[in-house]
């Protein structure tokens, strides 16, 4: 490895981290901007004036912004994400637990999807504009065609109430038997995946027949390998970063943009806790999880790039 | 069983490929037009004994890489054999199917591609590269193939051959990575290689040493091989027998010392001939039109020096040749002169004044009268517009004509390059090569510069076409009495055209001053070098050159 490669792997990590601190600031404004007053939202609107001075006080929001601001920032990084102001308790655990089980969900819908994407895309290159190929565009376009929530009734209406193979209500809590566990996961892991699988497999395809235009797959063909070991051996390695960064985007989305598939499964993640807070006008929980979504964002984006840089053998191999 | 039996390789005959009345065919799809139907090669028939070299010459479009990959039965591109027979070791490969092609590919038959930067994947170590082949058809185990192929790295002269596989394609020059590559169709001990351009796209001082290198090899190794080139001096150092091809089909077939010199065909006659325009050397004018005064230029803010100190001068309606391989700053002396890149040091004076050095502060004028014409004709012109419109535009921009006036002057343009009114209203991609070149060259003229700055204007091109640009070149130069930078590696160009010529080598003039004092020996040690590395037409040239070498090439 070479000084250039580890001083560009830094500058990305390094402008990962500028980038979510400018998100934090475009978050903390975006609540501030917004009418109503926490105080008064707290107390109800009978409250007597002095009642709501004396909230406010005590919730520091006669400060200046920019004090507020750090306040918060410094107790995320000491990890403090403070309280709850419909409930009054603290946000971290709450929200830890909340994210476990996002994390959870999205690790078992990636952990299907992306091999399967991969392998689908594979296929369908060494079927080019066979049969093979046009099933599974066609397949796959048709399940990322559909609405997700529609997705998740019809297969909560086959798999759950016609064949009873799983619950429809994906409740977990603490404690919880790793099996019962993954088979509560089942429909909604099976929905995100249906819902990602298009964008990657089709990027996957793409990415690979354009490197098998190059000069370096004649010389394979020219060698007497077959399509496949020409695919997975000269093809596949120089199309990965293309394929890298599609695999981060939905990855992404499966962290972020989950909150329709929660709500059909009622299933207890960030995505659920995030609405019913904005819907409490609970600023503090809103700013906390608004800030996690962009941490998980920039972070596999940031991932994305750096595999894209170390797989391209100019610059882990410098002349 | 009968079946196997008789799609098994015979090694029993003399006779290794025989190619029988090969036809093939393709289909264009011009836009907006119904696909048609191109003939490609047409009743061509190829024979070929055991350890034999032939040679298959021709100008692009002449068919000959379609038969060199015929005997692999491949086809690039969609292009289809359609009638024929390719029979090696002693059965027709085309009635074998897809896997027996599979089996004889890299087996049997190896290929050397054209540019080797291309042809080596560059996810891959070379090492790996050049023994997957061998592996691949079970010729040796990995470590048997290894060893090979470091005999063959030691064959072609490759500096390090013990460790050069641990390296990637990138970290190899292109001189060595051509020499990797003809060392990797060696290692799964092939009866015959088709060697596609090899050395084409080499520098001319690098061209040598790999034609050698190939050159070896086979004799060594007694392997048979099709040396595909568009270069006839290049084909006679290395091949026993050349045949010639125009538009698909023979023209003549001879062994070498009859095809170069007692070629019975007129075309053959003109590719023997192409390199000689004679061109009367004109003694410098008092005053120089353009003249470039020490300057030095450098890419990314100063780190890296491309120019060093350069002074050349450049007098009315005569030539200035810039020569040298690439990398040597030829082109950035151009972009320096043009503006494009300011010098950190020296100055360019034209007739007289100094120019300003960025593009941005010349004048129109200043800018009217420094033209270029670009080695790629057909990046340089854009695509959606006509002929007229492009030549059209420097008439309305100097000039400020428009409607008739501007016609009018298009057409005497057209008729200037010998070409007629008709191609004014026709679109780039309509046009041959030489046209677009031509059509270049009509719109650098129609500014009325004083100098014309032409930057490998003919290497894109084949041999007669080039010739006939040149050509075209020197009157216009007697008609208008223009200047031109002429910047290029070919040697033999420069003997043609050239009143004053400039050796560059590593960012430096080496050898400056009149066609006669620079072509006159004694050399410095790299003009000897590149004059020696020019291929003669002549048989044993090679041998004579590499024996009389003082120094090594950049590329090596």
């Amino acid at each position: 490895m070479g000084a250039s490669l580890v001083k560009l792997v830094g500058k990305r990590i390094g402008l990962s981290i500028i980038l979510l601190l400018a998100v934090s600031v475009l978050i903390f404004v975006g609540t501030q901007i917004l009418p109503g007053d926490v105080a008064q939202s707290i107390l109800g609107q009978s409250a007597t004036p002095e009642a709501v001075a004396n909230l406010r006080a005590q919730l520091g929001l006669n400060d200046p912004a920019y004090v507020r601001y750090f306040r918060w920032l410094f107790g995320l990084l000491t990890g403090d994400l403070g309280n709850a102001l419909s409930s009054g308790l603290p946000i971290g655990p709450a929200i830890s637990e909340r994210l476990a089980n996002t994390l959870f969900l999205a690790f078992w819908a990636a952990a299907v999807s992306v091999p399967l994407a991969i392998l689908l895309g594979l296929i369908a290159v060494r079927h080019r504009n066979g049969f093979v190929d046009k099933l599974i565009s066609a397949s796959t376009l048709a399940a990322v065609s559909l609405p997700e929530f529609f997705i998740g009734y019809l297969l909560i209406y086959f798999v759950a109430v016609k064949l009873g193979w799983f619950t429809s209500v994906s409740t977990v809590y603490d404690g919880m038997p790793f099996l019962s566990r993954m088979s509560a996961i089942a429909l909604p892991a099976t929905t995100l995946t249906l819902v990602v699988l298009a964008q990657m497999m089709r990027m996957t395809r793409a990415a690979i027949l354009n490197v098998m235009q190059s000069a370096y797959v004649e010389t394979a063909e020219l060698k007497g390998l077959s399509r496949s070991e020409i695919i997975w051996r000269h093809a596949f390695p120089n199309a990965v970063a293309p394929i890298i960064n599609v695999v981060m985007l939905n990855l992404a989305y499966l962290v972020v943009g989950v909150v329709v598939i929660e709500v059909i499964f009622v299933y207890p993640g960030m995505g659920q806790y995030l609405v019913d807070h904005v819907a409490k006008r609970d600023v503090p929980v809103v700013q906390d999880c608004g800030l996690i979504f962009a941490a998980v964002y920039i972070g596999l984006n940031m991932l994305a790039d750096i595999f894209s840089i170390l797989s391209n053998p100019r610059l882990r191999h410098p002349k | 069983m009968a079946r196997q039996a008789k799609n098994a390789p015979d090694r029993g005959s003399d006779t290794l490929l025989d190619i029988r009345n090969l036809r093939i065919e393709a289909t264009a799809y011009p836009p907006g037009e119904a696909p048609r139907n191109l003939v490609i090669v047409d009743d061509v028939s190829v024979k070929l004994e055991r350890g034999k070299v032939l040679g298959l010459i021709g100008e692009s479009g002449a068919g000959k890489s379609t038969i060199g990959l015929s005997s692999m039965g491949y086809g690039r591109g969609g292009v289809r054999i359609t009638g024929g027979e390719v029979f090696l070791n002693g059965r027709d490969i085309l009635k074998g199917g897809e896997r027996g092609l599979r089996k004889l590919r890299g087996r049997e038959v190896c290929y050397v591609a054209q540019s080797a930067a291309a042809a080596f994947n560059p996810a891959h170590r070379l090492m790996r590269q050049v023994v997957e082949a061998s592996l691949k058809h079970g010729v040796s185990s990995r470590a048997e193939a290894e060893k090979r192929a470091i005999a063959l790295f030691r064959e072609v002269s490759l500096p390090d051959p013990e460790h050069i596989g641990e390296r990637y394609p990138h970290q190899v020059s292109g001189g060595q990575l051509q020499r990797v590559m003809t060392a990797m169709a060696l290692c799964s001990k092939p009866d015959l290689i088709v060697f596609d351009e090899p050395t084409t796209a080499l520098d001319v001082t690098t061209q040598i040493d790999v034609l050698a290198a190939i050159k070896k090899a086979i004799r060594d190794t007694g392997v048979a091989a099709l040396y595909i080139t568009h270069d006839l001096a290049v084909v006679a150092q290395v091949a026993d027998d050349i045949m010639v091809l125009r538009h698909g089909k023979k023209v003549e077939k001879g062994d070498t010392h009859q095809i170069i010199k007692e070629p019975r065909q007129e075309y053959t006659n003109a590719l023997v001939s192409v390199h000689s325009i004679p061109h009367e050397e004109q003694k410098p004018a008092a005053d120089p039109i353009l003249s470039v005064k020490n300057v030095t230029a450098a890419y990314g803010g100063g780190d890296v020096k491309v120019l060093k100190d350069v002074s050349v001068d450049i007098y009315p309606g005569q030539t200035l040749a810039v020569v040298g391989e690439s990398g040597s700053g030829k082109s950035t002396l151009a972009r320096a002169i043009t503006g494009l890149l300011p010098p950190m040091a020296g100055s360019v004076e034209f007739s007289g004044r100094t120019l300003p050095p960025r593009l941005a502060n010349r004048t129109r004028n200043d800018l009217r009268e420094l033209q270029m014409i670009y080695q790629m004709a057909d990046v340089a012109m854009n695509p959606r517009q006509t002929v007229g419109t492009i030549i059209g535009r420097p008439i309305e921009f100097y000039f400020g004509k428009r409607g008739r006036d501007r016609d009018r002057m298009v057409a005497e343009l057209l008729d200037k390059i010998e070409m007629g009114t008709g191609f004014a209203d026709r679109y780039p991609a309509e046009l041959s090569g030489g046209q677009k070149q031509r059509v270049c060259i009509a719109r650098a003229l129609a500014a009325k510069p004083s100098l014309i700055i032409c930057d490998e204007v003919t290497s894109a091109l084949d041999p007669l076409v080039a010739n006939g640009i040149l050509k075209l070149l020197l009157n216009l130069q007697k008609e208008e009495n223009v200047a031109y930078l002429f910047i290029t590696h070919d040697l033999a160009t420069v003997k043609s055209i050239a009143d004053s010529i400039a050796v560059m080598y590593r960012g430096s003039v080496v050898r400056y001053g009149s066609k006669s004092e620079v072509l006159q020996p004694p050399f410095d040690a790299y003009t000897d070098l590149l004059l020696s590395s020019v291929p003669e037409m002549e048989l044993g040239w090679l041998e004579k050159a590499m024996a009389g070498r003082r120094m090594e090439a950049a590329g090596n």
